[in-house]
């Protein structure tokens, strides 16, 4: 049991250590990028200056040079970018799409965005325009800008060491199909992605084979499908975003060894409306996270090797659901208070460990005073199953006949898979 | 009708199985919102005993309330009163101490725990249950003259509608499982007034679990004012029916 144990440690830690040693390398490349090579200049635009137009400013600009745009109104259809360039906002200019173009586009590597705000770009599913979009380009930051009603906010693709932090993106579209993703990013590595606020799109932010990136410090909310979203993206992670009120919750499918630390997912409510969801990936770990208030805590579905400790579980309608088609995952030291289910599963192989949580249901004794109860805990109930089986019987909820055989199951349990089990259920909340 | 209404008021409310029921419902409550660390757990437990106990007293006092006055409803008959209004005025006289007893002894300490909209919902299903459980053993007790037999018929139908009643329920769901009966759920749940009431406890209450797709269906029917609305309108159907059937039994029993 040891020998597996301490891999997966050695392999998260790996990770962490990873993760961190990428934000510092990072670091100083930007630092350098802000540091003006000799020769470059500053052109500003101004609405009533001599240089009104930031598209005769792009053109007439060099790489190193920084423009800076003065506050006004700017309708300059598709702005390209294609020198290493800083582009800097004073006063919060806005650059307008008119619901017809693609605002920004970067096409060239080192260029800086920042103090803009990007408004009504088109919309389009065959290319998919965006406020800002960034094309095949290294170290590229995007920072403190407001990105409102655009199709997508800021899409990357193709992208390396880019940096995204202090956004504000914001849309207010109804139905999935009118809106792209807030942060969308594509085949893209090294990406940070930290401090922006996201809401109102389709997904919050979208990772398609992206690697190597962090996502920290985030708020997603009110938005129209997930709060994140990962599909093949390995080797990530995320830390102390806070996820709330997303039409269904955060997902991460397909993809190995992502870190979620810290994180809160708040208020998913729906059938299909997790705070996390899980699907058909492994070796992650989880910890620190709170999920409150979800229909469904977390969600486990063909998900293998995953360790989730120091979890807080609070006031969910089912904390987790743990599908048969997990194994060797390990739940442990997390705390499991007012929900409704602690778990639910839908089948009866059981190849997952609970140990040392603390489950307020627990109704055992600890006559050594250890602080771990001496009778093992069975988390699923037996109406937990029933409902699993059979959604409708939620209108017996509470009625005594439940209660009755969810007693007698809990003595003598033949209906509950009797492996599902925590051996050592802690007595007094795990202190976080 | 005021006179014999009076009259019956009076001789339940110095009745001692009474004041036991208000100082039973009283003790359970108080206890269960000082036991439990908050207030939501709390009320959960109430209703657990509003549920069972608040029905049973109800069906089981007002059977032999009613067979025990057989003389003096006798008595009454031979006066110039009309049949209808002896009955009417038993009945009233019998629900409004039972809500009486239940107001006071669950009532004060939901008002005092639980928040406004809860204590509401649950104070007036908590009546209506009493109400429609005293309606029922009016009409077990009018169709048949025996008291032993009168008994037994209002256990079984408590224990129907407490017990047997849902696990017919999880029966029939098991049996259509691959049918989608969500709404159909709906409608079984008004033909028991304790499902009736405990889902619409639960609503103000558990909202966590009841969401989910079968929630959202219940939430849709029951959690709207027209919904509040329409179940309050069954409950009062639930007191009606039973009630104007032994009503019209009353009328032309040979007594």
């Amino acid at each position: 049991m040891s020998a597996p144990g301490s891999t997966t440690t050695k392999m998260i830690m790996g990770i962490i250590i990873d993760t961190i040693g990428r934000f510092l390398v990072l670091l100083p490349a930007t630092l350098l990028f802000f540091s003006k090579p000799a020769g470059s200049t500053t052109i500003r635009v101004a609405p009533a200056g001599h240089q009104a137009s930031i598209s005769a400013a792009l053109a007439a600009c060099k790489d190193g040079d920084t423009i800076i745009v003065s506050k006004g109104l700017y309708k300059e259809g598709n702005l390209v970018i294609d020198k290493s360039v800083c582009l800097l906002g004073e006063g919060m200019p806005v650059i307008d799409g008119e619901n017809k173009f693609e605002v920004l586009s970067v096409k060239k590597s080192d260029v800086t965005v920042r103090g803009l705000r990007i408004q009504n770009s088109g919309r389009s599913a065959m290319s998919d325009p965006g406020g800002i979009k960034i094309y095949d380009s290294a170290r590229v930051t995007v920072e403190g800008n407001e990105l409102v009603d655009n199709f997508f906010g800021i899409y990357i693709q193709y992208g390396t060491d880019c940096i995204v932090r202090n956004n504000l993106v914001k849309a207010s579209q109804k139905e999935e199909h009118q809106s792209g993703n807030g942060i969308h990013c594509w085949k893209s590595a090294n990406l940070q992605i930290s401090g922006n606020r996201i809401s109102g799109h389709r997904d919050g932010i979208y990772f398609e084979f992206v690697t190597h990136s962090v996502i920290w410090r985030n708020i997603s909310e009110n938005n129209l499908r997930y709060g994140l979203h990962f599909m093949f993206s390995n080797d990530d992670s995320y830390i102390t975003n806070y996820f709330r009120n997303n039409g269904a919750g955060v997902a991460v499918m397909f993809t190995k060894k992502v870190v979620m630390m810290n994180n809160t997912f708040e208020e998913n409510w729906g059938d299909s409306a997790y705070g996390l969801l899980l699907k058909e990936i492994s070796d992650c770990f989880l910890s620190g996270n709170t999920f409150t208030r979800n229909t469904t805590g977390i969600f486990f579905d063909g998900s293998n090797r995953i360790t989730m400790e120091r979890n807080t579980l609070k006031s969910n309608g089912w904390a987790m659901r743990l599908q048969a088609n997990c194994m060797d995952n390990k739940i442990r030291r997390n705390n499991f208070t007012g929900n409704t289910f602690d778990v639910g599963t839908n089948g009866f192989l059981t190849l997952n460990e609970f140990t040392e949580n603390y489950w307020d249901k627990y109704e055992g004794y600890d006559l050594d005073k250890d602080g771990v109860g001496d009778v093992p805990y069975h988390p699923l109930s037996l109406y937990s199953i029933i409902v699993e089986k059979n959604p409708p019987a939620m209108l017996l909820f509470r009625s005594f006949m439940i209660n009755l055989l969810d007693k007698s199951e809990k003595l003598l349990p033949s209906l509950t898979p009797d492996n599902f089990i925590d051996r050592r259920p802690l007595t007094k909340p795990v202190r976080l | 009708m005021p006179g014999i209404l009076k009259y019956i008021a009076l001789d339940i409310l110095k009745n001692k199985i009474v004041i036991a029921y208000t100082i039973m419902l009283a003790l359970f409550s108080w206890s269960a919102f000082g036991l439990e660390d908050n207030a939501s757990k709390g009320a959960l437990t109430v209703l657990n005993i509003v549920l069972l106990t608040v029905p049973l007293v109800s069906v089981l006092f007002t059977t032999i309330y009613v067979y025990n006055s057989n003389e003096f409803i006798e008595l009454l008959v031979s006066h110039p009163v009309k049949r209808s209004m002896i009955w009417k005025s038993l009945f009233a006289g019998l629900s409004a101490s039972l809500v009486l007893a239940y107001l006071l002894g669950a009532g004060i300490p939901l008002v005092l725990f639980t928040d406004p909209g809860t204590a509401a919902v649950m104070l007036i299903s908590g009546s209506f249950l009493s109400v429609i459980f005293a309606a029922l053993a009016f009409l077990a007790a009018v169709l048949t003259r025996d008291k032993a037999k009168g008994i037994g018929v209002s256990i079984m139908l408590w224990l129907y509608f407490a017990l047997l009643f849902d696990g017919l329920v999880l029966f029939l769901f098991f049996q259509f499982s691959d049918y989608p009966v969500e709404k159909l759920v709906v409608m079984l749940s008004a033909l028991s007034p304790i499902d009736l009431s405990r889902i619409l406890v639960l609503l103000h209450l558990d909202v966590s679990a009841m969401m989910g797709y079968t929630g959202a269906i219940f939430k849709t029917y029951f959690g709207s004012a027209w919904g509040l609305l329409m179940s309050f309108c069954l409950l009062l159907l639930w007191i009606w029916i039973p009630f104007s059937l032994s009503l019209r039994k009353f009328i032309k029993k040979d007594l």
